[in-house]
């Protein structure tokens, strides 16, 4: 067909360079917020001595020490799992049609939560008082993750076979999501009410998201698991902005919209069954990122992917540095500051924004 | 030929929806689907497209069996405009942009951009280029859906119910369009439609449906009271308005 009459529009070039200038803004500012946070602690270490130390040039072994084993592994632990329930919360959003799509909403956090609680209770991976992290301890962090683990990809797999069964349709994913998410919340009380205390304190604890949790190895998966997910998705940016015109136009752009649809609900699944059974249930982020961004830059998926994985960083970072100052010496759970802070901002966007 | 449907068959839940359909769409040929709700139109178009798999028959598009084709090659050949498009927060630009996605591996090129601007244009659109689709009247939409589908360069186009939300003008715009593309660049393209005046003053040719069947085809010019009458089971008149077959009900 002959459209040989086209120009480029400046206006058009213009307002893509913008977003591109924002996803930029992004990266800086991470960057930026990673400095800072490591700089700020009950010790504080002068931003200069902190470049130093990344860049191998420390003159204090102190700092070395604060900063490699301590912040260093908080803060990345932070940037990859803000990142990673962001741009899981993107793909849920888009790929369900559903403004609510997010692993706390699907049950995949309750699964996580029932499974660390089912390993407490009846696997025994058990608790005792111990006086350095408030009194309570478990004693098998690898059986818990494990449990949390394998009852998040069991929900997820259920999901995606009840939906492939109907089709595959965004409606029998979200409503599976949430029978499933009455199922485990039902199931944790179950055990939480014949628990005695110190299996209870256990429970609660774990469901507390915390960054600290990740040593350097398991930061290494969370990290690589961020990073595959993130490129696959990122692969697919033009499948999901084809879906998110209706299945049967992007059908007509020879999307294979059920196979794209099972595919990425699984890695957005396994991704996030990943970072919860390691670092605990963190809610909001997946869920308020990807709309602030959207409102932001739009749904163009070239760009809300990059921005939320950054913006989740970001987030995420600032969270757990605010989390850990702020009721000093005392440590915040850095999930209780993203739920106090993201549900108002929520509330805001869905009065402020036409459609979320 | 462009489209040559042969003996296509499709069953919902075993329950026949169409049954033998045959027909062909040459060059440069415009067909409307007529018939009343639930005769299968829109099944029939989705059946072209592969997007449903139809239980018997063929449908080849220029001489390809589109059931043996890649989703992707199938983009390439044929354009489709749904019934019903969704809206999320794109701007104009990107929501047409898209309908060179069969295209477009990774990076988006100049050519692309291009013939998007020069589709807006000629739908009119390019005042709205950067306004955001959610933002859009439902007539806006629709000619977004369409302006998709023709940056798409297909060889046939699909449209459901391409005016089922235009006022009077944007009807007569987009048929007009869709007419001039359809003369100018030799392609096929086949519409669905309720308003069998509007198909009638459009379309080259008529296609009725009824029962899963093609009851009757041919020139709009050949449409006669009985065809509709048997159709839609009400006595009509047609008549000529300014050289267009004109069908008024009699009841």
């Amino acid at each position: 067909m002959h459209f040989a009459d086209g120009v480029i529009p400046e206006e058009y070039r213009r307002y893509t360079s913008l977003k591109a200038g924002f996803v930029a803004a992004l990266l800086v500012a991470l960057a930026g917020c990673l400095v800072v946070s490591i700089s700020l602690g009950a010790a504080d270490i002068p931003l200069l001595d902190v470049a130093r130390s990344l860049l191998g040039l420390s003159e204090s072994q102190r700092f070395d020490i604060i900063i490699w084993n301590i912040r260093l592994p908080q803060a990345l632990a932070s940037i990859a799992a803000g990142a990673g329930l962001a741009v899981a919360g993107v793909v849920m959003q888009s790929i369900l049609r559903n403004p609510l799509g997010a692993p706390i909403t699907l049950g995949i956090s309750h699964a996580a939560a029932f499974g660390a609680a089912f390993s407490v209770m009846v696997l025994g991976s058990g608790v005792m008082a111990s006086s350095n992290v408030g009194a309570v301890t478990i004693t098998s962090p690898v059986m818990t993750t494990g449990s949390a683990f394998v009852f998040t990809v069991l929900t997820s797999g259920l999901i995606v076979l009840v939906s492939r069964a109907r089709g595959a349709t965004p409606e029998a994913m979200v409503l599976t999501g949430v029978a499933l998410n009455a199922l485990f919340t039902a199931g944790t009380m179950f055990l939480q009410f014949f628990a005695d205390d110190m299996q209870l304190a256990a429970m609660v604890f774990w469901t507390f998201g915390d960054t600290a949790r990740a040593s350097w190895s398991e930061l290494g998966l969370i990290a690589g698991v961020t990073v595959v997910a993130s490129a696959y998705f990122l692969m697919n940016g033009w499948n999901y902005n084809a879906m998110d015109a209706g299945d049967e136009t992007a059908k007509g752009l020879g999307v294979r919209v059920e196979r794209v649809r099972i595919v990425g609900m699984l890695v957005a699944s396994l991704l996030t069954a990943v970072i919860i059974s390691f670092l605990g249930i963190i809610g909001f982020v997946g869920l308020v990122v990807p709309h602030m961004v959207r409102w932001l830059i739009g749904s163009d998926h070239r760009f809300l992917l990059p921005a939320s994985i950054l913006g989740g960083g970001v987030l995420l970072l600032v969270a757990d540095t605010a989390a850990r100052l702020m009721l000093a010496p005392h440590v915040l759970p850095v999930s209780v500051l993203t739920a106090f802070t993201g549900a108002p901002v929520f509330i805001a966007l869905i009065i402020k924004g036409k459609r979320i | 030929m462009i489209l040559d449907v042969q003996g296509l068959g499709f069953s919902y839940n075993s329950h026949p929806v169409l049954d033998g359909v045959t027909f062909q769409v040459k060059p440069g040929e415009l067909t409307a689907i007529l018939g009343p709700n639930g005769v299968g139109k829109t099944t029939l178009l989705k059946c072209i497209n592969a997007i449903h798999s139809p239980s018997g028959g063929a449908v080849l598009v220029e001489g390809r069996n589109v059931l043996r084709m890649r989703p992707k090659d199938i983009a390439l050949n044929i354009g489709y405009v749904a019934q019903r498009s969704e809206t999320a927060r794109f701007t104009v630009f990107d929501a047409v942009l898209m309908g060179r996605k069969p295209r477009i591996t990774w990076r988006v090129s100049n050519e692309d951009l291009k013939i998007t601007e020069s589709a807006l244009r000629r739908l009119g659109l390019d005042k709205l280029a950067l306004r955001f689709i959610d933002q859009l009247s439902g007539g806006e939409l629709q000619k977004v859906a369409v302006a998709r589908a023709l940056v798409q360069e297909p060889r046939l186009l699909l449209l459901d119910e391409p005016t089922s939300s235009l006022d009077l003008k944007n009807q007569m715009d987009i048929l007009r369009m869709i007419r001039r593309v359809v003369d100018e660049h030799r392609i096929g393209a086949v519409m669905t439609m309720h308003d069998l005046n509007t198909a009638l003053r459009f379309a080259h040719r008529f296609l009725f449906l009824r029962q899963g069947k093609i009851h009757a085809a041919g020139r709009v010019s050949s449409v006669t009271p009985d065809m509709v009458h048997e159709v839609y089971g009400l006595p009509v008149e047609v008549c000529t308005v300014q050289g267009h077959p004109v069908v008024v009900p009699l009841a």
